[in-house]
């Protein structure tokens, strides 16, 4: 690896190298709030936009929506007051990559925050931390005096016509909250459950106002697109969906953790070059952390953005990439998975509550030497009806990995019920308890 | 106006159309479960998808709006198939007890999975839960093994309603509804007033049932039963019989609770007349005393529950009128058992009603006059049909009867109370008459009449303008309870009805009851009324020789101890 270049490549993670870098000093040294000034001082909002729109920053909170687009709904719809909302609920497994931007550089969010607001025409943001990112929490709220304290935040910013608030807001342990419309119900005080859509939050978002809603490393891109330009942007990573990703990097790795690459960068280098290599024989991958499908071996030399993965029939998602050597039974992984939606389902529509509990049960009877054959295909049946009616995002994914763990490793589960036999002595099958 | 096609029909309907409405328009009833048509659109059940043209996933067609130039279709295999197994898997969640459920025969789950086509249980290994059932109400049971977790209880008592003490609880599979802290609905700010019921698609709600008590009853060698419909029963359990809605069965009912044995078989209807001719008497009282105004109705049990929880400080306001069904009672023990010769303790006083609150009513300490439970036991429109189906009596062809004298006598006034508006339009022809000394001529106040949540409407007694208005639902009910909390109440008398449509919406009446049959309910009570020519209360014959022979005249001594009540201050949980 070249480190010069490395270096280079980083936009979001570009300053946590830094000592004291969740401190305001550091931050204005390392050039920080210039992207507010330059915004303040010389662009309209409709111009933020366009530059916002021009890069193709697409949303890094799971679901690859362009920013600029959302951005453009909400500066449009009529009604005020607006407001800006940041997703830092980070709860799909295997993802770690917003808590170093909250912990380590929380300007640079509250930084793109504050332009969003410029450009859509609002004056309040609201940040949705994860329960148990209680650091997160109280290194924001340092971040957020700070800036106050030196006008970037509150009344009239930089003696500018703008006034910008952020308020910080923790969730309590929900998966489903980072949905973003369960979000809203939980950040207005409600019992964290999806709404439906349409409407959608950029037109009737919190308080039923127009709301953008974005994940934490989106917004910590934007102040580099506004101070060096779309064009710069779109030079970095894949055409499409340029720029960088955090890639999160787990399990069977020998070197797990967070790497802010350009998208498109391929799968098998990011496990080699980054990852040092998967600890045994690779098995499979998810690349989007449970809720995405299943890649082999023969995906290695998939690109990581989202349209690339999707080709294979996956999700790149947030860039949650689980590793599973040959060690696991896939039968195992997928009732685990199984246990967490059934778990996390906020119950409210019948796809989602119903089918993820009765997921879990057929996967664990299956465990259990329990299983029929045709249980795989209702299964896969399930997924797809849970894909076609359930209400949000959770459920829609929530047997992506049970499916395509059933389809491309078909013989483990054939294995547990024809011969009740689990050939990695995982599953407890004839035993009488699960 | 949006142009789209549905299942290759072309049609054109306004902005904010929702596929489901529109399909209704070209006679497609998609098949669905948590809508309801008089609630918030809550989207969840996930039955009523359809495939639009360029949407990568079926979408929910209750929920989204119809665009211009959108393709729908309703009926695809990938649509069929969705439904069917979201039909399934709710039914895995299901006890399979429905020949022995309360719902038979008129259970939305059952006939949607039926229609759907579901003739084998997919998840049938699955596991069902067995919660315990709330039996804490004397009106209402709610089980959540049945509970499909629509909302559509949850929406009418917190929507329609404004009493809202049952929401989800917990998560995921776990997801219930539940009263506060698990209370149970007797512990809470319950209403009993059975929209709940009426609403849920299943048989997770039903109504605790008298039937065996008062089968017992009939069956007692020592006990002298009486029986006593109200007015709203005869337009409405003809449909349980294959009637349409808004048939009249008076006299055919007369007859089918002689048959069942009934001793004598009186009429609410008397209690009605009498109730109107009370609370027209206490409502001149309170104008030219200047009494508490203005003055609220009183003949609803669950408006009365409702207004003791959430605005006790308004107890004042009330009418101390007993409803009809209570004045019937006190009188029949106590009045009639003296002329008939009988021991009120022998004598068993049921009441046929639209309500499950008169079961809760007809228990309260306060209702005790007679020096006995004036009422013994309140049969619903539903329970009642069940004993006669029992027994095989139809009421399509039994042959018409009378009511008995003199407790089964009544006036069109008395009949009328069974619709929102009746009971005000009842008191105004004896208010008018009595205040006025003259006759109306024309005993008909169509500006009451309606069924619009609100109305209002003013009314010359004497010199002065009586301001009346009217509401129905008790949501309708708290925006005026409101005004008067505030003291900015322009009106003298308000006539409020817990359920919508007033009591031929009752908690207790036939399934299903829509709006559209709510309305062809109450105007046939308005023909009951003009095929009658006795048309005021006060001049109800019986009622007359009750006051001369018993009670002396209205508001007298007598007529306050066994007309009149108190009520109770409630909390909120
Ligand atoms: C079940 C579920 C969980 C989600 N969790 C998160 C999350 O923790 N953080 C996040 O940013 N987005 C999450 N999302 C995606 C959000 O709904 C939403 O698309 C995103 O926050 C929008 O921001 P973006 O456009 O910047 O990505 C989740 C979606 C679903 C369906
Ligand atoms: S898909 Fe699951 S999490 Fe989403 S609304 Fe339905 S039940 Fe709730
Ligand atoms: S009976 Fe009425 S008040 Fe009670 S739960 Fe049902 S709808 Fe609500
Ligand atoms: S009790 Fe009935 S109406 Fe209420 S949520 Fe359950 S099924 Fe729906
Ligand atoms: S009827 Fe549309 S989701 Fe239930």
């Amino acid at each position: 690896m070249n480190p010069v270049k490395f270096r280079e490549t980083k936009i979001v993670l570009k300053n946590i190298h830094r000592p004291h870098s969740r401190r305001l000093k550091t931050y204005l040294k390392a050039g920080g709030y210039q992207a507010l000034k330059k915004v303040l001082k010389g662009m309209n909002p409709q111009g933020v936009i366009k530059e916002v729109e021009r890069s193709r920053l697409v949303g890094r909170g799971g679901a690859a929506f362009p920013t600029g687009l959302k951005w453009e709904f909400a500066r449009e719809a009529k009604d005020i007051p607006k407001y800006v909302v940041c997703n830092a609920d980070e709860g799909e497994p295997g993802t770690f990559k917003d808590k170093q931007i909250l912990e380590k550089d929380p300007h640079l969010l509250l930084e793109g925050m504050a332009i969003c607001g410029y450009a859509i025409g609002a004056r309040q943001g609201n940040i949705y931390i994860r329960g148990e990112y209680f650091q997160a929490y109280r290194i924001l709220k340092e971040a957020v005096k700070e800036a106050e304290e030196k006008g970037f935040l509150g009344k009239n910013i930089l003696g500018e016509d703008f006034s910008f608030s952020i308020s910080l807001y923790r969730g309590a342990g929900a998966y489903v909250c980072g949905e973003e419309t369960a979000l809203l119900d939980s950040l207005e005080g409600k019992k964290g459950q999806s709404r439906v859509k349409p409407p959608f939050p950029a037109f009737e978002g919190f308080q039923n106002k127009p709301t953008v809603l974005n994940n934490v490393e989106t917004l910590a891109n934007i102040p580099d697109i506004i101070l060096k330009g779309a064009q710069w942007f779109l030079k970095i990573g894949s055409q499409k969906t340029p720029g960088t990703k955090i890639y999160c990097l787990s399990g069977d790795i020998q070197r797990p953790g967070y790497y802010e690459l350009p998208t498109g960068i391929k799968l098998k280098r990011l496990l080699i070059d980054y990852g040092k290599g998967v600890k045994g024989e690779l098995k499979a991958i998810l690349p989007g952390g449970v809720s995405s499908s299943f890649l082999t071996r023969k995906d290695l030399s998939v690109a990581l953005d989202w349209p690339s993965v999707a080709k294979r029939g996956s999700q790149l998602g947030s860039g949650a990439i689980i590793i599973l050597n040959d060690t696991h039974c896939m039968v195992d992984i997928a009732r685990r998975c199984a246990q967490f939606f059934a778990y996390e389902s906020c119950g409210k529509c019948s796809p989602c509550r119903e089918g993820t509990k009765r997921t879990r049960e057929l996967l664990t009877n299956i465990t259990l030497g329990r299983g029929e054959l045709s249980d795989l295909e209702l299964l896969c049946e399930l997924q797809e009806v849970m894909y076609d009616t359930s209400r949000c995002g959770l459920g829609q994914a929530a047997l992506n990995a049970v499916r395509s763990a059933i389809l491309k490793f078909r013989d483990e589960f054939e294995e547990h019920i024809r011969e009740r036999r689990c050939r990695f002595g995982i599953c407890p099958l004839g035993k009488e308890s699960s | 106006m949006i142009n789209l096609t549905i299942d290759n029909q072309r049609l054109r309907v306004p902005e904010g159309t929702t596929i489901f409405e529109a399909a209704r328009k070209v006679g497609i009833d998609i098949p669905h479960l948590c809508y309801h048509e008089e609630l918030s659109i809550y989207g969840a059940c996930r039955i009523c998808v359809v495939e639009v043209e360029g949407m990568p996933r079926l979408e929910a067609s209750c929920s989204t709006p119809v665009e211009e130039g959108m393709r729908v279709k309703t009926n695809t295999s990938r649509v069929r198939r969705a439904r069917k197994m979201n039909i399934e898997l709710l039914l895995a969640n299901h006890p399979e007890d429905c020949i022995i459920c309360n719902r038979s025969q008129v259970c939305e789950l059952y006939k949607l999975a039926h229609d759907i086509g579901v003739r084998e249980l997919k998840f049938e290994k699955g596991r069902k839960y067995h919660y315990e059932p709330d039996l804490s109400s004397p009106a209402i049971i709610r089980d959540p093994n049945k509970c499909i977790l629509c909302s559509r209880c949850i929406r009418v008592c917190l929507e329609i309603q404004a009493v809202g003490v049952i929401d989800f609880v917990n998560r995921g599979g776990k997801t219930q509804v539940l009263t506060a802290f698990n209370k149970g609905l007797n512990n809470v700010e319950c209403t009993t007033c059975g929209q709940c019921i009426l609403t849920c698609p299943t048989g997770a709600l039903r109504g605790q049932s008298a039937v065996d008590e008062v089968w017992e009853a009939l069956s007692h060698p020592r006990k002298f039963t009486v029986v006593q419909p109200a007015p709203a029963i005869r337009g409405t359990i003809g449909e349980e019989f294959g009637m349409k809605p808004g048939s009249l069965v008076s006299k055919r009912l007369a007859a089918a609770l002689r048959r069942l044995g009934f001793d004598k078989v009186f009429d609410i209807n008397f209690g009605a007349d009498l109730t109107a001719t009370e609370e027209a008497h206490e409502l001149l009282e309170r104008i030219t005393q200047k009494g508490t105004l203005p003055m609220f109705t009183s003949c609803c049990p669950a408006w009365i529950k409702y207004l003791e929880h959430f605005y006790p400080e308004l107890i004042p306001h009330l009418s101390t009128c007993k409803s009809p069904q209570q004045m019937a009672g006190a009188v029949t023990k106590t009045y009639y058992a003296q002329k008939a010769g009988l021991n009120p303790r022998d004598i068993f006083v049921v009441s046929i009603m639209p309500c499950t609150a008169k079961k809760f009513e007809l228990k309260r300490p306060e209702m005790r006059d007679s020096g006995f439970q004036d009422e013994d036991a309140s049969l619903t429109t539903r329970e009642l049909t069940r004993m006669l189906r029992e027994v095989g009596i139809d009421l399509a062809r039994i042959d018409e009867e009378e009511f008995d004298s003199p407790l089964g006598i009544y006036s069109g006034a008395g009949a009328i109370f069974g619709v929102t508006g009746g009971l005000t339009e009842a008191a105004l022809r004896t208010a008018y008459e009595v205040a006025t000394g003259k006759r109306l001529k024309n005993v008909e106040f169509k500006e009451v009449r309606g069924f619009k949540g609100i109305r209002e409407a003013e009314i010359e007694l004497n010199g002065t303008k009586v301001k009346v208005a009217i509401a129905h639902g008790l949501a309708n009910a708290s925006l005026l309870a409101e005004e008067v909390k505030k003291g900015n109440s322009p009106y003298h008398f308000i006539e409020i009805m817990a359920c919508p449509g007033g009591c031929v919406g009752g908690g207790g009446q036939p399934l299903p009851t829509t709006r559209e049959v709510r309305e062809k309910r109450g105007l046939s009570l308005y023909r009951e009324d003009k095929r009658l020519t006795l048309r005021r209360a006060h001049k109800n014959p019986a009622v007359i020789a009750l006051y001369k022979e018993y009670l002396g005249k209205p508001l007298s001594k007598k007529a306050h101890h066994l007309l009149h009540t108190t009520y109770t201050r409630r909390s909120r949980y």
